[in-house]
């Protein structure tokens, strides 16, 4: 759990919730930006997060986001778990 | 020198490899813990031991959310979670936990209602399509997790859900360091500072620890290479005889962290006067529970929890390991009667626990490496 995973964003869902789409290598599912909204790190479509139980927890650059996956890819099933455990997520 | 080609770059890793060991003193034994659970995995995944001189002792610290709860807590959950109508929900990693009387898994094959979530928000969710029935989130986590937990409860609160509720076991990074910092069991020269949790509270809150204890903290990201910086970081502080606050992941991490995360949990939460840490025992002002704003929804006040105290099982030696004073392989039980498959303790529970790290990746790491060659 307590893995912080890259996903890029592909959409914004509801503005006045916090809700945006996330893509985490092929997997599409909504996560809170709660945490970014207000701050310079705000986020806008095409932006990269490093995602945590569901919220967005800060924003990264894209070589942050790709090294960063390769490393969870090495760990194997722990990532494995937390992106099985992500595609059974259905925040709204 | 094996498996370099795991870092992001081999030539340097070879390079801090050198470095680390031309800066070592000859004949000084270094004591470096790692806090965070996650630290603990890459650790031993990667072998970074055998990358360093072995004079350098990398101690394994109390940063895994999962290990540190108590049984009594455990057992308070599962007492929640047999009441008819409860949907009692959890991160997958809490429900293997053993307490007194068994796991929240066994709850579950005994008929309660334990669903495991991978939000908090999925747990929101579940209360909006049942109404009748009453929805209990189980919180766990540093101050990495516990801004999710607020703001999900802030959402709870907005819409007026009268049937969500949160039992609060978020605690706070500082006071089991100060802790150890004041035990006479350990002497360490220096920390890696956790990733995730500075994202949240930054890097300020570790300032006690030059300035009152004048020992080094290096803020580390998750990558071999990171940890090799962060030490190589670390010994050149040492060597130099300076103590500070370094942020090796500033890529990341921003040295005031996430205000606005910090608001929240300030809004959320207050600080419990004490809280029990499995094997550390009860530590003063280190986990949080819900403000008065926010009673509503404290699953403590609505359910009339029994607050039980479990000793640890006598095989247990999991507070030493907490603490970084034994080596997971140096209890009893690992192994034999502990894996991860049959946990005694928590640490063996989730990937982050050293002892689970240990059992999965050991033979990676430098004593058995040695002992092999
Ligand atoms: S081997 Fe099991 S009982 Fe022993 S310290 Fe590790 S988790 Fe605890």
């Amino acid at each position: 759990m307590c893995l912080g995973i890259p996903g890029q964003v592909v959409e914004i869902m509801d503005e006045a919730a916090h809700i945006a789409k996330v893509d985490v290598g092929g997997v599409r599912r909504n996560v809170n930006i709660g945490l970014l909204a207000g701050t310079s790190d705000a986020v806008d479509l095409g932006d990269w997060v490093l995602i945590h139980v569901g919220f967005a927890l800060s924003k990264i650059d894209e070589e942050e986001a790709a090294s960063t996956i390769k490393f969870l890819e090495g760990l194997g099933e722990a990532y494995e778990d937390e992106l099985e455990q992500l595609k059974g997520s259905d925040i709204a | 020198m094996r498996y370099v080609d795991e870092f992001r770059d081999a030539n340097l890793a070879r390079t801090l490899s050198t470095q680390i060991a031309a800066v070592a003193e000859p004949g000084r034994h270094y004591k470096v813990m790692e806090v965070c659970g996650g630290h603990t995995h890459t650790i031993y995944k990667h072998g970074i031991e055998d990358h360093l001189p072995e004079t350098i002792e990398l101690v394994h610290g109390p940063g895994c959310p999962v290990c540190v709860i108590p049984m009594g807590r455990v057992d308070d959950g599962i007492s929640i979670a047999r009441r008819p109508g409860v949907i009692f929900t959890c991160f997958g990693d809490m429900m293997r936990v053993p307490g007194g009387d068994g796991s929240l898994l066994d709850a579950k094959a005994q008929g309660a209602d334990v669903r495991f979530v991978y939000s908090p928000l999925d747990a929101l969710k579940v209360a909006r399509l049942n109404p009748e029935r009453e929805v209990v989130f189980y919180a766990i986590g540093f101050e990495t997790t516990a801004p999710s937990t607020a703001l999900t409860l802030m959402r709870a609160k907005a819409e007026g859900l009268t049937n969500f509720s949160v039992m609060c076991n978020h605690v706070t990074i500082v006071p089991p360091l100060k802790a150890l910092l004041e035990s006479p069991d350990l002497r360490l020269d220096a920390f890696i500072g956790p990733g995730h949790v500075s994202t949240v509270i930054g890097c300020r809150p570790y300032e006690f620890i030059p300035a009152d204890y004048g020992q080094p903290v290096v803020v580390a990201g998750f990558e071999p290479l990171d940890l090799l910086q962060a030490v190589y970081m670390i010994m050149l502080q040492l060597a130099e005889g300076r103590s500070e606050i370094e942020n090796q992941y500033g890529r990341v991490v921003p040295w005031e962290g996430n205000l606005r995360a910090l608001e929240v949990l300030q809004e959320v939460f207050e600080l419990r006067p004490y809280f029990e840490w499995r094997g550390l025992g009860f530590i003063s002002q280190s986990a949080l529970k819900l403000s008065d704003a926010y009673r509503d929804f404290d699953a403590e006040l609505r359910f009339d929890v029994p607050g039980v105290r479990v000793a640890d099982p006598k095989a247990c030696q999991c507070g030493e390991v907490l603490k970084g004073v034994i080596k997971p392989w140096e209890c009893k039980v690992f192994g034999t009667a502990c894996t991860p498959e049959t946990p005694i303790g928590t640490c063996m529970v989730s990937s982050e626990g050293a002892c689970a790290a240990y059992y999965n990746f050991g033979r990676f790491a430098r004593s058995t490496a040695r002992a092999g060659s």
